[in-house]
Parts: structure tokens; C-alpha cells; sequence
């Protein structure tokens, strides 16, 4: 790892970025007050979103705690972690869009962030006004952008329109030609958060192309975040795993790959559902899911040929002649697995609880860890209304029971299909 | 400790907490000055995009308000112009008073407005609110422009009107002018960030504002009422329109002590701006 002449470019010292949870001000003056005058009378405060956990009002939270971290002149270096890890707090950070709590960031030449490729673009602008536009946004000068006028155009593919409003492009140009001015602008820094899932297959290897040149060639930083592990094994040199507002790993790809997929947490079998976010408007309200247990084990850690079994426990508001749930299966990179069939849980009348214990057959799954989340809903897929789904990511892990395949290759995909069956055998 | 303030002056930017209560990077605006230009640009090509009568509507709006405030105030109330042909009265005072409403009105949601790219990458903040007043500042010289057509007709029909020294003094007027828009606008688009109410409040209260200026009627109406004109001269918008109005007609009543007072306001209203606005826009994406 020892490299010689290293120059940082970027020093990060005990970045701490603390947000309040909970009502931040009504947004308008009536409703502090309304809060306020509720708050005086020992009231339940109106504006206060259901669902929400009141015992965090006015608590905080921090989702970036104590980040020491230097990044070198010529890195590619990558950032991934789970949602909520502080991956994006990161980078607003870095890029100037919020101030931290706590901590100091250097930087070392211009950084230029192309968080979400055509923002600052306008409607009514043609595609070279909007190149200027945004090439000023994002730092560049008159002059500068003059030169570099023809290579964007070129690689933006978007030569025959550029002197058309940008709101007669097809999406898939206005993408382009966005992150055509982004890849050329002349800063040392580049940030980037899941822009290459951009444009069509051919567009985003050339993207991903121009972005390993930068790092490479011209010898500037590019810092990368993305839940897609195989452009971060493409494109990055180096990778950091943040977990929960700090850096649990820094170093190889590779490493910091596997570690990511490992911070799963498998140990957890029973899950409190009454208080915890949900994934849709509205639900939650009209059914509520109040508990997930995996049944009869200590971690939810199942063999192949072993049943998952889930309990959970749930209510009704109003009547419902018939409830259907399905699972939304996922790997633990976040990947879609599959659904399973959508199963009725029956009528429901409000006033009791509900205790339904289901087994899921992982037969089917490769070794590895998995998530689901629970779909709970009424009519049938396609024109259903979603009764519930909690923001909560089930976890579970499935190892093989049988031994010819000890270790589950990750370009394998996910589904292990039952052998073929053999119709014919002749010889 | 030494080898570290050694090494501050080798990094482009230092990202801190927001601490100070004037943390403007001036220079760092200079920058952006090709950023300020485009943004007064696009101003104009978003307005008047799809439009009939197009950069028309920079000359029209004045010219029918003149007109109409002609047949109410001066037709059908008879208010005094000061002796001053009443189309240019009016006229005059529109327009400095609408050059004014621009610069609060539309810089007043700076924050809530550009939200989406503020979020998104980061440039100087100041760079909107001051491309906004200088949208309306070449608004306002067009229409200065029209403003002297009417005059040279209006002089060549022989008028009772006359140009006095206090032209001299217009250039420095109408960049106050322009600055205490940018200072209420920033200070207003700060507060929205909080409080919404504010961008509702804000069109209605420069309306009324208008009444509160001798946009018009003249200063010298409230002559017999010394407690009305007092409070008049309280509202720091009164000596630039009687200042515009005594350069190019010569009627009008300014006082040394009223500009001054209006350069002091001005100078307040700006710093309280720009300080409100450096405290926000470090956070406000946490907020809005």
C-alpha cells in the first residue's frame, strides 16, 4: 500500500453532521404555533406525522459521526454502505450544499459534483445555452467552456440538436448531454453519486470509460458512490464502507466489497413494527403489521432445505373481506430477488389482533444473505392498494445444506434452479 | 501547530461549521461573475419565451400602469402632480417604484425557487438574488429610456417641466435603489426558508408599500398634514422617487436629511441582509 509522493487532495478531520428529527417548524408560522399552543395544553401536537416515532421529538441525529478520512491526488475511490450509512451526507459535505456540525473538510483544487446529472438545466434553453449554464454552475468560465465546446458536443451524441430547447429532447439525450458537460468539466475533485445509471448499456460503458481516464490519465480524484458493487469494482481504486455516520472500512475493493455485504444484521429475529416508518402514503393506517418473528431460531439463519418460518401480528381499523400479502425479495446488495406469489390472509374485523405464521420455501436461493420487505395489500396485483409496508429490511441469510456446492459464486446470480430433469438417456 | 497553519494556504477551501456572522466569499463571487451574467440572461429568455409581444412587455406594463394611473389619480381623484405634466409624473414614478418591486419581488424566493439545484451542487448563493437585480435593472433602463422619448415630446410641446442638478446624483439614487430591493428581497427570502407565509406577504406588502410612497401623489400633497408627511419620510423609498422626479421635472420636494436617511436604511437593510443570508445558506438545505 506504500505509494510514493502522495498528495492529498482532500482531508477530512471529525466530520460530524447532526440533523434534528422530528418537526423542524411547521414550515409556516400558524403551524409553530398551532404546535406550540398544543404543546402549552399537554395536547397531542397536530402536525406531528403519524407514524412517526414521538419518543425522537426533538432529538437528533447523527448521520455523519467522527469521519477522519484523506483522499489522494489520482484515486478513484468509492463509498458504499446501506441507506441511511451517511454516503450522501458525505458528499453534501464535501461538495459545499450543507455545512457540517462539527469537523473540518480541506480540499486541494476544484471540486465539481455531478450528483444528479441535468440539474440547473432549463426547459426553455437550447442545448448550448444550457451546456454554458451548467458548466457555469458547476464552476467553469466563459472562456474554458468556449474550448471545450466541440468535445462535449461530440460526446454528448447530441450534435443535431443542440440549438433545440432541451424540452424537446428525449430523456435519454437530455441525460447525455448532461453528463457530457459534468465529465468534461476541469476540476480537480469529481463526485459522483449513482449517475452512471444513466442513458443506455452502450452510453454507460463509455461512461464509465471517461471516468476511469480521469482517475487514470489525467491524474484526478473521482470519489464514487453507488450500490451497483460492479462499477465500484470497475471503476475505483480504493473503497470505504460507512456504517451508521462512520468509516467501518477503508482500503481494498474488494475487501470493503465483501464487508459491505456482510454488515447485514442476522442476529435480529423479532422486529417492533408499530413505530417505524412506512415504505407508501398511507400505509399502516387502515392495516397495521405491529411484529415480525422469525419462529424457533436464535438468528435468522436458515439451510436450504429448511423452511423459513415468520410469524406476525396485525390489526384492522375497518373490515376487509379478504387481505393479500407477498413478499419483495432482495439481496443484500439491494438487487431485486423476486416476489412470491401473493397469499390471502382472510377477512379481518377491527378489534382484535392478528397472529399469522407463514413459511417461505428458500430452496430456491442461492447461498447468501437476503431481505424482504412485506407487502401488505387489498385487491389484486396490478390495481392494488397498499394496506401496509413497513421501511423495514427483514434480514435473513440462507447457507447450502448440501455440500457439491459449498461456496455460492457471486456471477451466479441468484436463483438456484433444481437440476434438470433428464427425459431421455440413450448409450 | 506550525506545519499545519503552513499547510492552510495550500488548500483551495476549507469547510467548516458556520461560524462567523459575515462569511461572504467575495472573491469567490467575482468568480462566478460568467455564472451572474447567464442567470440575468436566462431571466430574460424564460420570460419572454413563447410570448407574442416578447421584450415588448418590458415597455408595455409601465406604459399602460402610467395610462391608468393617469385617468384614476389624475383624472378621476385630481391629485396634484406638482405642477409637472401628469403623464410624466406618473410615469416617473412607476417606473422607479417598479424597478424597486422587482428587485424585492423577485429575488424574495431566492431559497424556496432554486431549492432544487441548491441541493444539488454547489455556487455561490448571491449569485441568483444579484442576477435578479440586474435583470431588473436593464428593465428598468429600457424603460428609462421610454421614460426620455416621452420627455423630449413632452418638452418639445413646450411643457412647465426642467431638468435640474439632481440629475447628476441618478446613477448613485438608482443603484441604492437597486440595493435596498436586493436587501428586503434577501432578508425576506432568508425568513422564507422558515416561514412560507412570508412569500405570500411579500407581493401584498410591496403593494401596499406603493401607497406608502409618493409613487402617485407628491410629497408636497401632504404639506397641510405634518404628521403624515413625518411618516413618509420614514419610508426610505420616498427620496429616490422624489429625487428621480426633481432631476427630470424639477418639481418634487427632496430633503438632505431624507436622502441620508435613505442611504443609511439602504446600508442597514443591505447588511442585515447579507448576513441573514450567509447564516442560511449553509444550512438551509436542512431546513427547507
Amino acid at each position: 500500500m506504500q505509494k510514493t509522493e502522495k498528495t492529498p487532495v482532500i482531508e477530512i478531520e471529525g466530520l460530524k453532521k447532526q440533523y434534528k428529527l422530528g418537526q423542524i417548524g411547521g414550515g409556516t408560522l400558524t403551524h409553530d404555533l398551532q404546535s406550540w399552543w398544543a404543546r402549552v395544553r399537554g395536547k397531542e401536537d397536530p402536525n406531528t406525522i403519524i407514524g412517526t416515532d414521538t419518543r425522537l421529538y426533538g432529538q437528533t441525529f447523527m448521520a455523519l459521526n467522527g469521519v477522519d478520512l484523506t483522499v489522494y491526488k489520482g484515486e478513484a475511490l468509492g463509498i458504499i454502505g446501506r441507506n441511511g450509512a451517511g454516503k450522501s451526507t458525505l458528499l453534501k459535505l464535501l461538495t459545499r450544499i450543507t455545512a457540517p456540525t462539527e469537523g473540518e473538510i480541506r480540499i486541494k483544487g476544484r471540486i465539481s459534483s455531478m450528483l444528479e446529472v441535468g440539474t440547473g438545466f432549463n426547459n426553455e434553453m437550447t442545448g448550448r445555452e444550457n451546456i454554458y449554464m451548467n458548466g457555469a454552475i458547476l464552476g467553469m468560465s466563459r472562456a474554458e467552456i468556449d474550448a471545450k465546446l466541440p468535445q462535449i458536443i461530440e460526446f454528448s451524441e447530441c450534435g443535431d440538436f443542440i440549438d433545440t430547447p432541451v424540452k424537446r429532447y428525449s430523456s435519454g439525450m437530455f441525460v447525455k448531454l448532461a453528463f457530457a458537460v459534468a465529465a468534461h468539466l476541469d476540476s480537480e475533485i469529481l463526485v459522483m453519486d449513482e449517475v452512471l445509471a444513466v442513458g443506455d448499456m452502450k452510453f454507460q460503458q463509455k461512461c464509465l470509460g471517461k471516468m476511469s481516464n480521469v482517475a487514470n490519465e489525467d491524474g484526478r480524484t473521482v470519489l464514487y458512490v453507488s450500490h451497483n458493487m460492479s462499477t465500484i469494482r470497475q471503476l475505483c481504486t480504493r473503497c470505504i464502507v460507512l456504517d451508521q455516520g462512520r468509516i467501518i472500512f477503508d482500503g481494498d475493493v474488494e475487501k470493503a466489497i465483501a464487508i459491505y455485504m456482510d454488515t447485514t444484521d442476522v442476529n435480529v429475529v423479532h422486529y417492533d413494527l408499530r413505530k417505524v416508518g412506512r415504505m407508501n402514503v398511507g400505509a399502516g393506517q387502515r392495516l397495521r403489521l405491529e411484529s415480525l418473528r422469525f419462529l424457533g431460531k436464535e438468528s435468522s439463519v436458515f439451510a436450504d432445505n429448511e423452511p423459513v418460518r415468520v410469524q406476525i401480528q396485525w390489526r384492522v381499523t375497518e373490515p376487509f373481506a379478504g387481505i393479500n400479502m407477498k413478499m419483495n425479495l432482495h439481496a443484500r446488495d439491494s438487487s431485486p430477488v423476486g416476489i412470491t406469489h401473493p397469499v390471502n390472509l382472510g377477512a379481518a374485523e377491527p378489534g382484535r389482533l392478528y397472529t399469522t405464521v407463514f413459511e417461505f420455501d428458500p430452496a430456491m436461493l442461492g447461498a447468501g444473505q437476503y431481505y424482504f420487505y412485506l407487502d401488505v395489500f387489498d385487491g389484486v396485483i396490478g390495481s392494488a392498494v397498499c394496506l401496509d409496508k413497513p421501511a423495514v429490511e427483514f434480514a435473513f441469510e440462507v447457507t447450502p445444506s448440501d455440500m457439491s456446492i459449498p461456496e455460492w459464486a457471486p456471477g451466479w446470480g441468484r436463483i438456484h434452479f433444481p437440476p434438470v430433469k433428464l427425459v431421455e438417456a440413450e448409450g | 501547530m506550525s506545519e499545519k497553519t503552513q499547510n492552510t494556504a495550500e488548500w483551495t477551501a476549507v469547510v467548516r461549521p458556520r461560524t462567523g456572522w459575515f462569511d461572504i466569499d467575495l472573491a469567490e463571487l467575482w468568480r462566478y461573475r460568467d455564472l451572474i451574467g447567464m442567470f440575468v440572461k436566462r431571466n430574460f429568455t424564460v420570460l419572454y419565451k413563447q410570448t407574442i409581444l416578447g421584450p415588448a412587455w418590458i415597455i408595455l406594463n409601465p406604459l399602460l400602469t402610467t395610462v391608468i394611473f393617469n385617468v384614476v389619480f389624475g383624472g378621476l381623484a385630481g391629485l396634484s402632480t406638482d405642477g409637472t405634466p401628469a403623464f410624466l409624473f406618473y410615469m416617473a414614478g412607476n417606473t422607479v417604484w417598479t424597478f424597486f418591486a422587482n428587485c424585492v419581488n423577485n429575488t424574495a424566493n431566492t431559497f424556496v425557487a432554486n431549492s432544487g439545484v441548491f441541493g444539488k451542487v454547489y455556487f455561490p448563493r448571491l449569485t441568483t438574488p444579484i442576477s435578479q437585480v440586474l435583470t431588473a435593472l436593464i428593465n428598468f433602463l429600457v424603460q428609462c429610456a421610454m421614460f426620455a422619448c416621452f420627455w423630449v415630446y413632452f418638452a418639445l410641446t413646450g411643457a412647465q417641466m426642467h431638468l435640474s442638478l439632481w440629475v447628476l446624483a441618478l446613477p448613485v439614487v438608482m443603484l441604492q435603489v437597486m440595493l435596498l430591493g436586493l436587501g428586503v428581497g434577501i432578508i425576506v427570502s432568508s425568513l422564507t426558508t422558515k416561514y412560507r407565509d412570508l412569500a405570500i406577504a411579500v407581493g401584498f406588502g410591496v403593494q401596499l408599500w406603493m401607497y406608502a410612497s409618493p409613487v402617485v401623489y407628491p410629497v408636497s400633497m401632504l404639506n397641510n398634514s405634518p404628521r403624515l408627511q413625518a411618516l413618509l419620510q420614514f419610508n426610505p423609498m420616498t427620496a429616490p422617487i422624489e429625487v428621480f422626479r426633481a432631476a427630470t421635472l424639477g418639481g418634487g420636494t427632496v430633503t438632505a436629511w431624507g436622502v441620508a436617511y435613505s442611504l443609511v436604511f439602504t446600508a442597514a437593510a443591505l447588511v442585515l441582509g447579507v448576513v441573514l443570508f450567509s447564516r442560511i445558506e449553509k444550512t438551509f438545505m436542512d431546513t427547507v
